[in-house]
């Protein structure tokens, strides 16, 4: 067993699952406390990448593209709900599901007429294009570190603003007992529309996170919402603490097995049987995980208390 | 009677197209998704070869239908099929994808028509598969790799790591440098592919990394090309794990990672049947017209699709436009009597080219645009391995 390799995998999955996280965060506000389904959450999340590629060119620097990538994200989801989403909370689930997946087409095409089928390359300022060298002979791409940095302070500030705040209070307060809460003189709509303007912040800053790496490409978002969706069922619906937990179990499952599975495989079957079967079993292994969950536990693993 | 009417009225509008002097060509590619780069550049090569052709094949006006296989195999064979059914075309031309040539093939053979392959090169339509009515302006996917196997063997390389997307052509590149690598391959990844690609590598790059190979080999086209080079570079792997690549570094990826500042790329070694500093007529006016009309060099898919167009005129004026004669036809493209940007090339018993492959590497131009250019001649008029596999009537 290579441990350098281990670790340098576990920090991989880590990465991968804080991406995840801040996209099924902001699923898991919408769907749990909305009680709207969005499919269209992975198109914020291109939208984010291909809004702040502009902006880096435009200003010759990531992270100022970032800082106002996002307000500008954060803006539009506000917009989103403002004027699409609102007329659908009363529909059932069915109407949502339509609405969204017709939203996604349509964004998917003005991405097409405004930035073109061929995808945008972000470069990154030099300190963070190089690598660091975090344990002897483990170096791992600085850029790598600053998503993993950068997912915990969102995964902290969410916890904060949720449990600790006004605001939190009352979106925990709206999802329980909408009615209750617009009864009590609060502005229902607005807490509405600001959460999905904060769902649509953090969908939008995974997508600037993860541009640099892959770049912003059409359909992008399509690939990680499924992915998000597993996600937030393996954590519980509506749950933070399950998001966050549910996404670095798959980051770290979807990686770690990615990485060890054909050589786990050797052991029992030749060579070549392994190189085939490894990758068709871990690429089915958050999904076994899924099914196994929905069988034990169908609330999910950290369902909110309210429901 | 009035049946009778009916269907007397429909048989003629069946037949009416047909009396039009005119040849139709269905182009089947991808133009959406990430993909869609790849498809736009061939159909802008295909609209440039007719245009040079002053739209005409003889004495035929060309009808070119464009259609979008969406990078899915079910989508490529029902645009397929609706181009043959529908449209009435007298050959299909394109398909980058392996996966979609081959589930499309059935329905252009069958109904009699002439496939030209202007890029995929799966190993099933070139070995057991073949095909009187097929042809490839391409190559057999394990060729080019089988040259890059050759120049890593050239170079002293002893051991390579193997990365490659999980489908039909990714199984032909890896067998091509399999068949011709004679180091040891310390390991291999076959990742997810489709419209739901993994574009995260960092799992396999560390692996390849930590297996302590001399040199790294990739097969990563289209999209998935930008993402790769961004992430080895960003590794930091290109003095610890210096790139082979096939179909993965092109003029594609190109201008995105020079406006990027990958160098990372620059020195990769990689190889192929065209470049775009190939020194022949029909290569200089291509390359020259295609940057005038779009500001970028031509991609090899371009290239191909070029020919393609070329290849069907080549065997349309064969025959003075008599498109009933079949025969004819493939005798003439059989032949190759038009000239290809690749320079001469002949066709081998399963109709795949009997071409040459070059070693390439990437560098700057007169403007300082990052191109490519030929290090070497791999092979000379190379045979495909799967040529004697094929058994044609």
């Amino acid at each position: 067993m290579d441990y350098g390799l281990l670790f340098i995998q576990t920090l991989n999955g880590l990465q991968l699952g804080l991406l995840l996280f801040l996209v099924a965060s902001g699923l898991t506000l919408v769907f749990g406390i909305l009680d709207f389904v969005n499919l269209a959450h992975g198109s914020l999340y291109m939208l984010g990448a291909f809004i702040c590629a502009s902006l880096t060119y435009l200003t010759g620097n990531f992270l100022i593209a970032v800082v106002l990538a996002l307000p500008a994200t954060g803006a539009l989801g506000y917009l989103l709900e403002r004027f699409l989403v609102r007329s659908l909370y009363t529909r059932d689930h069915l109407d949502h599901v339509l609405a969204t997946f017709g939203l996604i087409l349509v964004l998917d095409t003005l991405t097409h007429l405004i930035w073109g089928p061929a995808g945008i390359a972000i470069p990154l300022p030099d300190w963070l294009d190089g690598q660091v060298e975090v344990l002897s002979g483990v170096v791992v791409p600085t850029f790598r570190l600053l998503i993993i940095a950068v997912g915990l302070a969102t995964a902290a500030g969410l916890f904060w603003l949720v449990n600790y705040t006004r605001l939190g209070m009352l979106i925990r307060a709206g999802a329980s007992n909408r009615t209750m809460v617009a009864a009590l003189g609060i502005d229902i709509q607005t807490l509405f529309a600001l959460v999905f303007a904060l769902g649509a912040m953090l969908a939008g800053l995974a997508g600037m996170l993860v541009a640099p790496i892959t770049e912003a490409s059409i359909g992008m978002g399509n690939n990680i919402i499924i992915t998000a969706f597993v996600v937030i069922i393996v954590g519980g619906i509506g749950s933070m603490k399950g998001a966050f937990v549910g996404a670095l179990l798959i980051g770290l499952i979807d990686t770690l097995g990615r990485s060890f599975i054909d050589d786990l495989f050797k052991l029992f079957v030749e060579s070549n049987t392994a190189e085939t079967a490894g990758p068709a079993v871990s690429g089915m292994l958050i999904y076994i995980l899924m099914a196994a969950i929905l069988a034990v536990r169908p609330q999910g693993l950290f369902p909110p208390k309210v429901r | 009677m009035k049946r009778l009417i009916t269907a007397a009225l429909a048989a003629t509008m069946l037949t009416t197209p047909a009396l039009a002097a005119e040849v139709k060509i269905g182009f089947v590619t991808t133009l959406s998704t990430g993909a869609a780069i790849i498809g736009n550049d061939m159909k802008a090569a295909a609209e440039l070869a007719v245009e040079h052709m002053g739209g005409k094949m003889g004495d035929l006006d060309v009808n070119l239908i464009f259609a979008d296989d969406g990078f899915k195999p079910e989508t490529g064979k029902q645009a397929t099929d609706k181009l043959v059914q529908q449209d009435n075309v007298d050959f299909v031309t394109g398909y980058i994808w392996s996966h979609i040539l081959l589930a499309s093939r059935k329905s252009v053979l069958d109904a009699g028509k002439f496939l030209i392959s202007a890029n995929a090169g799966p190993s099933q339509v070139a070995g057991p598969l073949c095909h009187k009515n097929f042809f490839s302006t391409s190559w057999q996917n394990d060729s080019t790799t089988m040259a890059v196997g050759e120049v890593l063997n050239q170079k002293g390389v002893k051991s390579i790591y193997i990365m490659a997307p999980n489908y039909a052509a990714g199984k032909d590149m890896v067998a091509g440098v399999e068949r011709t690598f004679k180091g040891t391959i310390l390991g291999k990844d076959m990742t997810k592919w489709g419209a739901d690609a993994q574009l995260d590598f960092s799992a396999e790059l560390a692996k390849a990394k930590a297996s302590g190979a001399e040199a790294l080999f990739v097969f990563y086209p289209g999209a998935a090309a930008g993402a790769f080079i961004k992430q080895y570079h960003q590794a930091g792997l290109k003095d610890v794990l210096p790139l082979y690549s096939a179909f993965t570094v092109d003029a594609l990826s190109l201008p995105k990672l020079q406006a990027a500042n990958f160098e990372s790329v620059l020195g990769s070694v990689f190889t192929q049947e065209w470049d775009p500093s190939l020194d022949n007529p029909a290569n200089k006016k291509f390359v020259a017209d295609f940057k005038a009309k779009h500001g970028t060099y031509p991609s090899f898919y371009a290239a191909q699709s070029y020919d393609a167009m070329f290849l069907i005129k080549s065997a349309v004026e064969a025959v003075n436009g008599d498109l009933t004669n079949m025969d004819g036809m493939r005798d003439a493209m059989r032949a190759v009597k038009y000239d290809s940007v690749r320079g001469p090339y002949t066709y081998g018993v399963n109709h795949m080219p009997i071409e040459n492959f070059y070693e390439r590497e990437v560098v700057a131009d007169a403007d300082g645009v990052w191109t490519t250019r030929v290090v070497s001649t791999v092979y000379t008029n190379h045979v495909d391995p799967y040529a004697t596999e094929c058994n044609m009537e």
